[in-house]
């Protein structure tokens, strides 16, 4: 298991994500084999790796939007794939982006920001528009407060995806492929935005193909390919100097689309 | 029918290869036939026309439809009490039905099979069903199987109407729910919400604007099946429309009245079905915003 390595840079307490042998089959159809990963508080480990390679489905495994086949994930202590765990409160803490952004369309952006912080976090009215404003200022879209979601670009739409979810003030942020359904004008101000919050300090899992973000942000990358971890470590080593010869296939094959064989 | 591409101009203008010519039809070019075509139809309808106004026995025709004393002394009551009686007796029934489709269709989209199978049996059973014959057990038969059980004529045609239209309601509104995208319920879910919460606040609200239009439809559907309470029988003040014209037929020994309960239905119709397409236009080509 190659996570046993990074589990040992947690000098100090236990890692905020732990996943152990984690498994996950669609029917008869094996999507994660054996899954082992371990994420430290303020770290940012992006994941890269072939489109099926379960990528995502890892990703959705670590807030139970997919239920886990086998293993265990731990995020911050709570037990995730414990069936007494109260899932709608530790969702909480794990703030989501989407590929496909999934803004509430029928809400206005502010009403995007403050639903569930009103419905669910159960705060007042002014308190919750107060944490929408501060996050919307951070994604840089403070003048779009009152747009629905359908008049903005698929970059703002993202950008307030991201804001909705820091405004529950997670622990971790997950990124699904955040900028594969935009166009490539408004891809770079979605990772400037996420760029900043890795300055910030979040703590983030980051499923992408911008393989130059893995490079410049990540703490840790994490190369997938057929439902296991091919190989793991600080970017410049896994992208920069890959020792597996799958790893090096696939990034010849995304950072020279134009060469064959 | 189009002239031979193969010849070009020269084809259509009849002048060209002897080949493409052959037939006499080829000469013509499109747009002639189109004028042709289109003369045809509006002599079909003049003709029409002048037969029904030479054949028809206009006197007669007026004396038995058109009779303006007969139709003002219906007024103020077709109004005031008839018309007046069906918007109540159909909004009643919609509004039990709706509350009766919509906990269908949760119970068809439930993960508790048995749930989804009552609602699938219900569903098939009143959408099989002909309102006449709902009408009747509620009227005529369930008082003879409870005997004593009686129930107010508004209650019995409210839960009479709300049957009928509950079953083709809930299967719009499960359409519509199925329609508001899974990455919706994800978002919320992701975001804390119980499956309850997500399914209140964020999928009905957008599965409402989905199904508005059809569910207008159905309300003018539901307008037209309320005649059917007449087979009820009433007081004079319990008439709804159809019961009313049924009465003053016989009352005036003439048909009138029929015209004058159809303006009625259609007073309440045509508006309806104005709104529906003004939904339809607002809701159903907008950019939602949602993938």
């Amino acid at each position: 298991m190659t996570s046993s390595a990074t589990a040992s840079a947690t000098a100090t307490g236990s890692p905020l994500i732990s996943i152990r042998n984690l498994q996950k089959s669609f029917g008869s159809n094996q999507v994660l084999t054996d899954i082992s990963l371990d994420v430290d508080k303020g770290e940012v480990v992006c994941v890269i790796g072939p489109s099926g390679s379960g990528k995502s489905t890892m990703l959705r495994c670590i807030n139970v939007l997919e239920t886990p086949s086998g293993g265990s994930i731990v995020v911050d202590g709570m037990d995730m794939t414990d069936l007494d765990l109260d899932i709608d409160a530790a969702r909480i803490r794990i703030g989501m982006v989407f590929q496909s952004f999934n803004l509430f369309g029928h809400l206005t952006v502010r009403e995007n920001l403050t639903v569930a912080q009103t419905k669910v976090l159960g705060r007042s009215r002014s308190e919750a528009d107060k944490v929408a404003e501060a996050n919307l200022a951070k994604v840089g879209l403070s003048e779009k407060m009152e747009a629905k979601p359908g008049s903005l670009s698929g970059g703002q739409q993202q950008r307030v995806a991201i804001a909705r979810a820091l405004s529950m003030d997670p622990d971790v942020m997950l990124f699904d492929e955040p900028t594969s359904a935009l166009d490539p004008e408004t891809v770079g101000d979605v990772l400037q935005v996420m760029r900043n919050l890795a300055e910030a300090g979040m703590t983030m899992v980051v499923v992408t193909h911008e393989m130059e973000f893995a490079r410049q942000v990540a703490d840790r990358v994490v190369f997938m390919d057929g439902g296991v971890v091919v190989e793991e470590g600080p970017a410049r080593d896994v992208i920069g100097n890959p020792r597996e010869q799958r790893t090096k296939d696939f990034l010849s094959r995304v950072l020279h689309p134009g060469q064959l064989g | 029918m189009s002239s031979p591409h193969a010849t070009g101009d020269g084809g259509r203008n009849g002048t060209g290869i002897p080949v493409a010519t052959a037939t006499p039809k080829a000469k013509m070019s499109k747009r002639q036939k189109a004028k042709i075509s289109r003369g045809i139809q509006y002599g079909i309808l003049v003709v029409i026309a002048v037969v029904i106004a030479v054949v028809a026995d206009w006197p007669t025709l007026i004396d038995t439809f058109g009779r303006v004393d007969i139709a003002a002394g219906m007024l103020p009551d077709v109004i005031t009490k008839a018309l007046k009686n069906t918007v109540v007796f159909t909004g009643l029934g919609f509004v039990l039905g709706l509350a009766i489709a919509i906990v269908l269709a949760l119970m068809r989209l439930s993960s508790v099979g048995v749930y989804r199978w009552i609602a699938f049996v219900y569903i098939e059973f009143f959408r099989g069903l002909p309102a006449l014959v709902v009408f009747l057990v509620m009227g005529f038969g369930l008082p003879v199987a409870f005997p004593g059980f009686i129930l107010p004529q508004l209650v019995v045609i409210m839960i009479a109407l709300a049957l009928v239209s509950s079953a083709y309601m809930a299967e719009t509104i499960r359409a519509g729910i199925q329609a508001v995208p899974k990455g919706q319920v994800e978002a919320a879910r992701s975001l804390g919400m119980s499956s309850s919460r997500a399914m209140f606040t964020i999928v009905l609200p957008q599965a409402m604007r989905i199904i508005l239009p059809p569910l207008t439809n159905e309300l003018i559907l539901l307008t037209k099946d309320s005649s059917l309470a007449y087979i009820l029988g009433s007081s004079v003040d319990g008439r709804e429309l159809a019961a009313l014209g049924r009465a003053e037929i016989v009352n005036s020994a003439n048909l009138t009245p029929f015209i004058v309960i159809a303006l009625c239905y259609l007073i309440i119709t045509i508006p309806l079905s104005y709104l529906s397409r003004v939904l339809e236009k607002k809701y159903g080509s907008a950019d939602s915003g949602v993938k």
